[in-house]
């Protein structure tokens, strides 16, 4: 991979007694969209804090842009852009300034950042609270700031640190179709997020992280099809009605059973279905859908994303 | 703006610590006091109304006090340098331990600026340099006040603006420094519980005489009374070689301060 713009080797982070990051490797290539993916504490901030040359690593080999964020971490934060998991906009200055000063910052010229300021608002949509304090603003335009800020430099590549945790569905779709327009524009992404909607909208390629370690890699349909079956039944029972997850496995290729329901994993849903009402049970609802992400997560490590 | 203490500060730090950007904080804090500037100034009045209450009210009940040189001189005539010294010292002080500890713990303003090309000595040095700026306003407002009033008696009075600015950077840079260690607001007391006693002790109000030798051995050893003995002898025209041990005091304190703030930044924040 000599033209990855992050290449991780064995990859170590540790704060004290806890292992954050437990040998990570990671390669992301120009112009892709990588995601971690994985429940809180599972080491994702620290992997990108690495990434992003402002935590130094404990163990490993990491390479970002070419370069080694121990010795070139100035030189790498210049070409980058980050979004942190906690927005930390400067509250005591103006949207607009919040742009200007970050790319001051950078060290660009005044009349560079004023023009790059305008564009971003722009982008962002919010040309017409430029000259409004930031604190008022909702957390999706927050948040919406704060990716405009971390372009400023013209990054090549993005860190986005859980871009759309604790925004409601409307301003999540808004900043996903943001970042979309990023990649098409060609700004190579890392995101991290422990929604599986997300993962599957945004990366092209992902790693499943648990407990500092990667348990899985591929895209989201590979990692679907390698782990988990095209379809999904999802049963809810009475409890005095409930089955034994052993009862139901014959039928179908898996059966996962979560406190509030059961989850078969087969081919055809719907034959499944049937087959259980034919086996005498009596569900109180039945869906099937399509795998996810979040079954891929299940099936390895037994536990739900987000719980 | 120190290129005297940033090579030291450097060889304290790794590779990596300082962009020479540091003006560009100057530059924020500058874009953010435009939009707050009431509570700027406000720190400017508190010596102000010291000089007013204290000159004029004990003024008027004290006679006479020993100057610098033994011969006499009116009470308002001795605290005015003393609390010239204080302006230069709040100013910095205000801002480099309430306002730094907020953008630290509260802001995480620093986090944002450490992931550009800035490092910690930008920062700190950034940070000290809008405290020291503070501090010298504060000092150039004093001095206008007492120019007003007719206590500046000699033509070294000129210095004493220069002198505040070094007095307010020494206060910055241990400030900023001391902000690093406290961990809550309650810690704050603290702050008040030096600040205060230093306020009242150091020849501010009194000549050291007054004291018994253990406490002048004390308050000798204190920064601000360094600070008030310097501005004393400029603005009363006594200066001799004896001034540069203040000035070596306030290098030391700028030095360490530095040093220590970019490296408590670099421990707190690159973890
Ligand atoms: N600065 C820190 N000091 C101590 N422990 C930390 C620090 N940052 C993260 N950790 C710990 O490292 C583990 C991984 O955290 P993190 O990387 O934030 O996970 P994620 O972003 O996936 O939620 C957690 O157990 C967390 O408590
Ligand atoms: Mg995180």
């Amino acid at each position: 991979m000599a033209d990855g713009l992050v290449q991780a080797r064995g990859l170590y982070k540790r704060f004290g007694a806890i292992e954050a990051v437990r040998g990570i490797d990671v390669d992301v290539a120009r112009g892709e969209v990588f995601g971690f993916l994985g429940p809180n504490g599972a080491g994702k901030s620290s992997a990108m804090r690495m990434i992003a040359c402002v935590s130094p690593r404990t163990g490993g080999e990491l390479q970002v842009l070419g370069m080694d964020p121990g010795r070139d971490g100035p030189r790498i934060r210049a070409r980058i852009g980050v979004v942190p998991q906690l927005d930390n906009l400067d509250a005591e200055l103006s949207v607009r300034q919040n742009l200007e000063i970050y790319g001051r910052y950078f060290g660009l010229p005044r009349a560079h950042v004023r023009e790059k300021a305008r564009e971003l608002l722009a982008f962002a949509q919010l040309t017409e609270r430029a000259d409004d304090p930031v604190e008022p603003l909702s957390g999706g335009m927050k948040r919406r700031l704060t990716i405009a800020r971390s372009l400023v430099n013209d990054p090549e590549l993005l860190l986005l640190d859980e871009p759309t945790t604790g925004l409601d569905p409307q301003a999540r779709h808004l900043l996903w179709e943001r970042l979309y327009r990023l990649k098409r524009e060609g700004v190579t992404q890392i995101i991290t997020t422990h929604y599986m909607d997300e993962a599957e909208q945004l990366c092209d390629r992902l790693v499943v992280m648990d407990h500092g370690v990667i348990v899985a890699e591929g895209s989201p349909a590979e990692l679907i099809e390698r782990h988990a079956t095209r379809e999904v039944l999802e049963l809810r029972f009475a409890p005095e009605a409930r089955p034994e997850p052993e009862v139901l496995a014959p039928l179908v290729e898996r059966v996962e059973s979560l406190p509030d329901r059961l989850l078969l994993y087969t081919a055809d849903g719907e034959r499944a279905q049937a087959e259980v009402a034919r086996a005498g049970h009596r569900p109180l609802s039945a869906l099937v859908r399509r795998s996810s992400l979040e079954d891929v997560f299940l099936s390895l490590t037994g536990r739900t994303l987000v719980d | 703006m120190s290129a005297l203490e940033t090579p030291f500060a450097l060889r304290l730090l790794p590779g990596g610590s300082y962009a020479g950007r540091s003006r560009m904080l100057l530059l924020r804090s500058a874009t953010a006091a435009r939009r707050a500037w009431m509570a700027f100034f406000s720190g400017f009045f508190e010596p102000v109304f010291y000089l007013v209450a204290m000159g004029q009210g004990l003024g008027s009940m004290v006679g006479p006090l020993p100057g610098p040189d033994g011969s006499p001189i009116s009470y308002i005539a001795f605290i005015a340098p003393g609390l010239l010294a204080a302006s230069a010292m709040n100013g910095a002080v205000f801002d480099s331990t309430f306002n730094v500890f907020f953008k630290l713990k509260y802001a995480r303003l620093y986090d944002a600026m450490l992931a550009t090309p800035l490092g910690p000595v930008d920062v700190a040095l950034g940070e000290i340099g809008w405290a020291l700026l503070r501090g010298g306003l504060y000092a150039l407002g004093f001095l206008a006040v007492m120019g007003g009033s007719g206590l500046l008696v000699s033509p070294w009075a000129l210095l004493a603006l220069p002198a505040a600015l070094v007095v307010a950077f020494a206060f910055a840079a241990v400030g900023m420094a001391a902000t690093s260690y406290l961990r809550s607001w309650q810690d704050f007391d603290l702050v008040t519980l030096v600040i205060m006693p230093m306020f009242l002790f150091s020849t501010t109000f009194f000549p050291l005489s007054v004291y018994p030798r253990w406490l002048q051995v004390v308050v000798e050893c204190l920064p601000l009374y360094h600070a008030v003995e310097l501005m004393r002898g400029l603005t009363t025209g006594l200066v001799g070689p004896g001034m540069l041990v203040h000035v070596a005091y306030f290098a030391v304190m700028i030095v360490l301060g530095v040093a220590v703030a970019a490296r408590r930044l670099d421990v707190l924040l690159l973890k």
